[in-house]
């Protein structure tokens, strides 16, 4: 029975598992056009729901009148707070343990809020009656700016919690305030600081920007009143706990929920959280007895859904006169809009921000956090990045450049002074955080090989030494920026959201006659885990990933799961799946004993067969095996071959990499170009590099769009700006540079096969390489720092003030 | 995103279309390739009742050349005016300037005739065709008219242009063989209007400017004849100083709104680095 065979590395080959760049299953729909978003559902009798949205960003409701709205043919139902009080679902909890206003009471609290829900026929009909709810207003002076937040003489926005002197993270200093949330030791950073021969301080603003996924946030509820059961479509980054958080807030017990998310257009944190519309397409939904859709349009999606950043950092960097690193501290303002909607792990009320001492051996650091309440949409998102972190790589990326230019020493110099050397690993930081592993001299010095650094340094000496003469107009920057990320949350014993911790799985069947499908709490939003689980499964099962089905999204079928942002899905349900495949595996080689008569131990395994220690021609492939284990009566072993496997993540993981950009800035109008931009990046063991270099096409992408013109911004009256592709940036193939991608291997000591994840880091680093190389532009000239977006007018600003522009 | 309701008319001739406007009057607009308008009507800043699509007009359609003089009829779109050979090597300045507009998308949908009669002081042409010294054919109620770019526009979406009447055409005298031309033109983006943008078209002879014409868009509530900067340029060789003194010419005119491009200053002074390099690229170009 056993004919010739193909070599192992031929049939591993075949396998497409680790380290194949097969191609993603799911582009085959997506490019025909044959992707199934929310928009594209349609179910019988579906009605549209649409929102009245405050005008203001602070005003007092005084009477809403919906008569006209509902004397207009096709409206079924116009939904206000007095509809839902009853209901007990006026608020709805968040994420981060306050609530926020389904629907608006008494005031408005940020221009874009939910006011009244129109429920129609058709979306024609509800985009047309929602002009005709009359909403009276008294308008309140509007808290923008969120240092102000903090002064006594603030308007105090939250008048529903504004007796609350505890909050969900700790006392509350005034009405306004959210939480204060500390790290490392203050006491041992002051010394530190006082004794250092140089300190640098600076202000850093990461502006509020938003993630604007190109498929906008919404929803199809559908009550189905004969079996009581709520089953809601939605544009869900974690549908498992939107089916949980649903249920306590509705009553309906779990499982009478069923959440699906189906394919998603992207998410980038935007998705993370339950906004009103949820809601009130689910009361509408149990109010008519009909399937009802809600769906943002853009401006909807850019004002009133999660924003992210809107960190103002005050930092102080200290150092020896040579340039050794010793202290570090941060006090940062952080402005979370009207309600605190982040999306961040309990206990970590500014994410994983104390991750701000970087790829750095700091021997003192302290941070202080006080986070604020203003008139603006609530978010505070984790916009491609894990929680906070590419706020904290910024800010440690800015401060380095900004101490280098104190001490004249160059930027990558300074870096690799104060690395965490490669011994160190595991290396506990001054905030406390466990860095599993890394190689940052090898990756910094591949990547300043690969631009040939000192040859640009050369030529930007000769570039600002022919600007002097006044032969050229444009000057050129170099950008190094070195990044850890902190991703893969997290391990349950301090890792939850809303109590729930945040482990993640993966639930393997094998078909009889050896294929196989396999189930994951996650979501995928266009990573392609549809094709990168199949290829873990592939090499740890020994089928190849092409007779691998991988399903996620449906909470009535797919195992619990936190779901997919903070690049959790590999290192959290990528080792669930390398689990639940070695349990397949276990019980694979107990039937291999039985069937070729020889004990477990004396079985090897080899690509997709077990195969009996010293005689290599007697073997049983993982398909005979699939087969065996449907038709065969094996004593002491229960039929089928199924495992499920819960991973709870003993750490989080620490991808790392080196970027290096260059820009020309022409300083008479402010454009600037790129004109390189090499990214290195290490994210442990690569699955499948032809994804990796897509995902850190598009996260350098979205780190240009935040770098160079990302912004919404607040006039003083509350009024969003920018808040439509006309303003907010968006960059196509045009504005986008060419993007040269590179890699070192430093695999995760603690992840089953070794992979740390990577779709964010290209965010992470590419927002600070990007700000630098701009930065660096004019270090010459006595500038410290500058901030983002770093657009034409900024730019040419920042050139004025240094006097270039005559 | 979504718009009110209205009804929609598809006339087949200019006399029809201009019977429909009469009949709904100030309830009526015209739509063409709809890329101004409908944005508008989506945000509801325009609400219509009745939308008369003149797309359907043949006599609208099309560029020829009439007694010495280039006509481009209102439904030509961006695209097919960078596609003409004739404009391309009669009156280059109209491809350069198209190429700049949006993207190839927009650029399908959307006409010259749109573009030049809608009065957004963000668009491209107008200011090219005040350069060029373009007329408009106009036709309405009571008969046919022409009006000259450069007396065309009023303020920002208000132009000479009167209630029932339609910009059929477009003429344009080809400025001489070997003329120089320049459109620079600033933006933050594919899409974008302006920061600041310049259209220059001048003559050399022997070395001198003989003649030039100037024009600005969306650094003022219209764009902009710089009369006083194309005069600063003729009798010179367009020297350091003439250039510099159209620049001081051109940035006197301008009045640009602070906006997310940039507070004013900075679009003003944008203003003068376009005009100063759209002389520099006409320069260049002219051959005689």
């Amino acid at each position: 029975m056993n004919e010739q065979t193909p070599t192992p590395s031929e049939r591993a080959e075949k396998l497409q598992g680790l380290g194949s760049s097969r191609k993603r299953v799911e582009d085959a729909r997506f490019t025909q056009g044959k992707g199934n978003y929310i928009d594209d559902m349609k179910l019988p009798g579906m009605l549209f729901g649409d929102f009245v949205r405050s005008i203001y960003g602070h005003a007092r409701i005084t009477s809403i009148n919906k008569e006209a709205a509902l004397a207009l043919p096709g409206v079924l139902a116009v939904i206000t707070v007095e509809d839902l009080k009853p209901l007990k679902l006026d608020y709805m909890p968040t994420l981060a343990g306050d609530v926020q206003a389904v629907l608006a009471g008494d005031k408005v609290l940020f221009q874009g809020q939910e006011v009244a829900f129109v429920v129609a026929e058709d979306r024609y009909i509800a985009a047309d009656a929602v002009e005709l709810v009359e909403v009276e207003y008294q308008e309140l002076p509007a808290l923008v700016d969120p240092f102000k937040a903090m002064e006594p003489e603030a308007p105090v926005l939250r008048e529903d919690i504004k007796d609350k002197t505890e909050g969900a993270h700790g006392p509350r200093k005034n009405p306004n305030h959210i939480f204060t949330w500390e790290a490392g030791d203050a006491e041992a950073t002051e010394t530190a600081l006082d004794q250092a021969e140089v300190v640098a301080k600076e202000l850093i603003s990461y502006q509020r920007c938003h993630p604007c996924p190109l498929e906008t946030c919404g929803c199809v509820a559908s009550m189905d009143k004969v079996n009581g059961k709520l089953t809601v479509w939605g544009t869900f980054q974690a549908p498992h706990a939107v089916r949980t958080v649903a249920s306590l807030i509705t009553n309906i017990p779990e499982h009478k929920i069923r959440i699906v998310s189906p394919d998603i257009g992207g998410g980038f944190g935007n998705k993370v959280g339950v906004y009103p519309g949820y809601i009130c397409a689910i009361v509408a939904s149990i109010v008519t007895g009909a399937p009802v859709k809600w769906i943002e349009d853009r401006i909807e999606n850019l004002s009133a859904t999660a924003f992210a950043r809107d960190y103002h950092m005050k930092g102080e960097i200290g150092a020896t006169r040579d340039g050794k690193i010793t202290a570090l501290r941060c006090y940062a303002i952080a402005d979370h809009g009207a309600f605190d909607a982040c999306a961040d792990p309990t206990k970590f009320p500014a994410g994983f921000f104390s991750i701000f001492t970087g790829s750095y051996d700091i021997p003192a650091a302290f941070l202080s956090v006080d986070g604020v309440y203003t008139n603006k949409a609530p978010g505070g998102v984790a916009y491609r990045c894990s929680f906070r972190v590419t706020e904290a790589s910024y800010f440690i990326e800015r401060m380095i450049d900004v101490l280098a230019r104190e001490l004249n020493m160059d930027p990558a110099e300074l870096r690799m002074k104060n690395f965490i050397k490669k011994e160190q690993f595991p290396y506990t930081s001054a905030t406390g955080w466990e860095y599993d592993s890394g190689d940052y001299q090898t990756a910094m010095d591949k990547a300043l090989q690969a631009v040939d650094y000192t040859g640009l340094r050369t030529e930007q000496k000769a570039n600002r030494e022919a600007f002097e003469r006044g032969e050229t107009r444009k000057l050129m920057g170099v950008g190094v920026a070195f990044f850890t990320e902190i991703v893969g949350a997290g391990p349950v014993k301090n890792c939850d959201i809303l109590g729930l911790g945040m482990f993640d799985s993966c639930e393997i069947r094998i078909h009889p006659t050896g294929s196989a499908i396999a189930r994951l709490g996650t979501i995928s939003q266009g990573q392609g885990h549809a094709t990168t689980f199949a290829q873990i499964l592939a090499s740890e099962i020994g089928i190849a990933a092409e007779n691998i089905t991988v399903e996620e999204g449906d909470t009535d079928t797919a195992p619990y799961g936190l779901g997919t942002y903070g690049s959790r899905s590999t290192p959290v349900a990528g080792a669930a799946a390398a689990m639940a495949g070695r349990k397949i595996r276990a019980k694979a080689q107990m039937i291999a004993a039985y069937l070729l008569e020889v004990h477990d131990n004396d079985l090897e395994w080899e690509v997709d067969r077990f195969v009996v220690k010293g005689a290599p021609e007697r073997f049983k492939t993982m398909t005979e095996l699939a087969f065996a284990a449907y038709n065969q009566a094996i004593p002491g072993i229960e039929p089928g071959l199924e495992a499920v496997s819960y991973y709870d993540p003993p750490n989080m993981t620490y991808p790392f990499g080196a970027y290096i950009c260059v820009v020309d800035i022409d300083v008479d109008t402010g454009v600037t170009e790129i004109r390189r931009f090499y990214a290195l990046d290490d994210c442990g063991t690569r699955i499948n590099p032809m994804i990796i270099e897509g995902q850190v096409h598009g996260g350098l992408t979205e780190a240009l769009a935040i770098a160079m013109g990302q912004e919404i911004t607040y006039d003083e009256l509350g009024n969003v700006q920018g808040a439509s592709l006309l303003d907010y940036f968006m960059p196509t193939a045009v504005e986008t540079p060419h993007w040269e991608t590179d890699s070192t291997v430093t695999p995760s000591p603690h992840h089953p096969i070794g992979a740390k994840g990577v779709g964010e880091s290209p965010n992470v680093g590419g927002v600070s390489a990007i700000s630098n190389a701009v930065n660096d532009a004019f270090a010459h000239l006595g500038l410290k720092h500058t901030a983002m977006p770093h657009d034409h007018w900024r730019v040419w600003k920042t050139a004025q003030k240094l006097g270039l522009t005559g | 995103m979504i718009p009110g309701q209205f009804d929609y008319h598809r006339p087949a001739s200019v006399s029809q279309a201009i019977g429909l406007l009469a009949e709904f009057g100030e309830n009526a607009r015209i739509v063409a390739g709809g890329h101004s308008l409908i944005p508008m009507m989506k945000l509801r800043m325009a609400t219509p009742d009745h939308l008369v699509d003149i797309q359907d007009i043949p006599e609208l359609k099309g560029v020829r050349e009439d007694a010495g003089a280039l006509v481009i009829g209102a439904l030509v779109t961006q695209t097919e005016l960078i596609a003409s050979e004739l404009l391309a090597e009669k009156c280059p300045i109209l491809r350069e300037t198209a190429l700049q507009i949006a993207d190839p998308q927009v650029r399908n949908a959307g006409t010259i005739g749109g573009n030049v009669a809608n009065g957004d002081p963000g668009n491209d042409m107008p200011a090219v065709m005040q350069a060029l010294a373009a007329t408009y054919d106009i036709a309405g109620p009571n008969g046919a008219r022409q009006v000259a770019a450069r007396d065309f526009y009023e303020a920002a979406f208000l132009t000479a242009l009167k209630d029932g009447e339609i910009l059929t055409s477009i003429r344009i005298a080809a400025p001489a063989a070997g003329h120089g031309y320049a459109y620079q033109k600033q933006k933050r983006k594919i899409g974008d209007y302006a920061t600041a943008a310049a259209a220059v078209i001048l003559e050399m002879s022997v070395g001198t400017c003989s003649s030039a014409s100037l024009a600005l868009t969306n650094v003022g509530d219209t764009p902009l004849y710089a009369a006083a900067a194309s005069q600063a340029l003729v009798g010179t060789a367009l020297d350091e100083t003439a250039i510099g003194n159209a620049v001081a010419a051109a940035k006197d005119i301008t009045d640009p709104a602070a906006d997310s491009r940039g507070p004013k200053d900075f679009r003003t002074y944008v203003a003068g680095v376009m005009v100063k390099r759209a002389i520099e690229t006409a320069r260049s170009r002219a051959t005689a």
